[in-house]
């Protein structure tokens, strides 16, 4: 070692200017819960399920949701729609009940790109995090999206 | 003269068949690509074929004698082979485009409900657009629609879907005494139907359900239970009285959801030792729907390529592996039962014993086990 490097100085003197020029850049971090960050369009987030401009749910349990997905997360149970229901179900065979098992989704989006109705969408929400395991289990009353009509109704 | 044999040549393939044989039935000697796709041909049927047009193919040459080609497509499942025949199937384009050609007729009038069908799976319709069909539709106009009807208390007629192959009247014709429905009017209103609304009443009836190419026939006892793919296919026989008993189960867990006959990989029939097709009863197809009522011989082979065979495990071990136990010495702790939480496949609800398609009554909302807002608040 040379004596200029025996002293040290010099060698604390420039990591300290580093340090120092890093307080008049661009922070890279938001303060989250004020501040959120823009999603990607491509974004994969929680699923929803969609409904028709009446309300009606346009999901018809065809099974290829289930079919596409790698993790096997989606599981259904179809019924057939009754005279007098029409305005609940868009098609004459619907999905009774509808799950998806979050602990198992590995947000592809396979299910979203298999649907044929439209009726199922990954959104841009962030998948919420519980202490219990039962809270992963998603029924088909929590991923409907609400009904435009009651919606605007109620407000 | 009977042991006289035809040398055909399908696609460069050579094959030696008895005279009479239709080139149909020559290429599936061959099998493979080669084969043309059929819709109304059944080869269990007498009769039947020569209406779809969507097994058209090219004679190149028309026998040793006349080697003249023949001046048009022709139908393969109506024309015989003849002594030195060259015919062109898939090495032709022009039967290629004849095919996508039908392919877009049969659609015309045939909806976009594969979603709803309980056909989709197994749909020859289905195979037929995915190979030989356009992507999009270029008919501007309003399809043809029919009601559903009920035919007996076992068969749901969706004419909307009928394709007009004849099969299932040959199947009533060739198979029961007396035929109680056939076609009614002409052109684009003809229908499958029974005459005055009558209910289709006999014993091998059902079997209609297993011939139709598309989703106009359906079993009503399957309806909307359940998507074919995920049922497992096992072949099972019983000892029947009125038929041979042999047949295809599509179970889900030990649950039987529907009985057919077991199928060929050109979904026809399979044939008995004997000869005789293995048609079954309506009993056997209906009434059966438990696991004790069959003695199970195996899962059935499905193709790898097929949709059916989706999600299927071979070699899957029934009941807990004992390996974890052995590495971690003890039994592993249990975080989650599924069963606990998960609303679908409820022991209450027996969907393969309800007679007909299930309905928003038989899933009773006490039934549930509460939506995951709910479970959450319980888990806090």
């Amino acid at each position: 070692m040379t004596f200029g490097e025996k002293i040290y100085i010099p060698a604390i003197m420039k990591g300290l200017s580093i340090t120092l020029g890093h307080i008049f850049k661009k922070k890279a971090t938001v303060s989250y819960p004020e501040q959120k960050r823009p999603f990607s369009p491509v974004f994969r987030g929680l699923h929803v399920l969609n409904r028709d401009e009446e309300g009606r749910e346009r999901c018809t349990a065809c099974g290829l949701c289930a079919l596409a997905c790698p993790a096997e997360a989606i599981t259904m149970e179809a019924a057939e729609r009754k005279p007098g229901e029409e305005n609940l179900y868009r098609e004459e065979k619907y999905a009774a009940k509808y799950e998806i098992n979050m602990l198992r989704c590995i947000f592809c989006g396979f299910c979203e790109e298999a649907c044929p109705k439209d009726a199922i969408y990954l959104s841009e929400t962030v998948m919420p995090a519980n202490y219990t395991r039962k809270y992963f289990i998603y029924k088909k009353e929590d991923l409907l999206i609400p009904h435009p009509k009651k919606q605007e109704s109620a407000q | 003269m009977s042991d006289q044999k035809f040398k055909v040549t399908i696609d460069n393939i050579t094959v030696e068949v008895a005279p009479g044989t239709t080139i149909v039935q020559a290429a599936r000697l061959i099998g493979g690509d080669v084969v043309p796709p059929t819709m109304c041909y059944y080869s269990k049927l007498e009769g039947s074929g020569g209406k779809c047009r969507t097994c058209l193919v090219e004679v190149s040459k028309g026998s040793e004698k006349d080697p003249r080609p023949m001046p048009k497509l022709v139908a393969s499942c109506r024309t015989t082979v003849m002594d030195g025949m060259e015919v062109k199937s898939i090495t032709s384009d022009k039967v290629l485009d004849a095919r996508k050609g039908v392919t877009e007729f049969l659609l015309l009038n045939h909806p976009l409900d594969c979603p709803v069908c309980d056909q989709a799976g197994e749909c020859d319709l289905q195979n037929l657009s995915y190979e030989h069909g356009a992507a999009s539709t270029r008919y501007d106009f309003k399809r043809r629609t029919f009601e559903k009807e009920d035919i007996g208390p076992y068969i749901q007629l969706h004419m909307t879907r009928c394709i007009l192959c004849y099969r299932c009247v040959y199947t009533a014709n060739q198979l029961t005494d007396k035929r109680e429905h056939g076609v009614l009017d002409r052109g684009d209103h003809s229908a499958i139907s029974t005459c005055i609304g009558k209910a289709l009443d006999n014993e091998f009836i059902g079997n209609v359900i297993d011939v139709c190419p598309v989703g106009a026939l359906t079993d009503k006892t399957f309806r909307f239970k359940n998507r074919v793919w995920f049922t497992k296919p096992v072949d099972a026989h019983r000892d029947c009285p009125t038929c041979s008993g042999r047949v295809r189960l599509w179970m889900r867990g030990d649950e039987v959801f529907r009985v057919t006959a077991r199928k060929d990989e050109y979904g026809e029939v399979e044939s008995l030792e004997n000869g005789k097709t293995a048609w079954i009863c309506n009993t056997c197809r209906f009434e059966k729907k438990e696991t004790k009522d069959w003695v199970i011989e195996g899962p059935t082979k499905v193709n790898r390529h097929s949709v059916i065979s989706q999600g299927h495990y071979v070699n899957a071990v029934n009941g807990q592996p004992k390996l974890i136990n052995d590495v971690i010495g003890k039994d592993p702790k249990l975080l989650l039962d599924i069963h606990k939480i998960s609303d679908v496949n409820r022991p209450e609800i027996d969907l393969s014993q309800i007679e007909g398609p299930a309905h928003s009554d038989d899933f009773l909302p006490n039934q549930s086990t509460g939506t995951m807002k709910q479970i959450g608040k319980l888990g806090e």
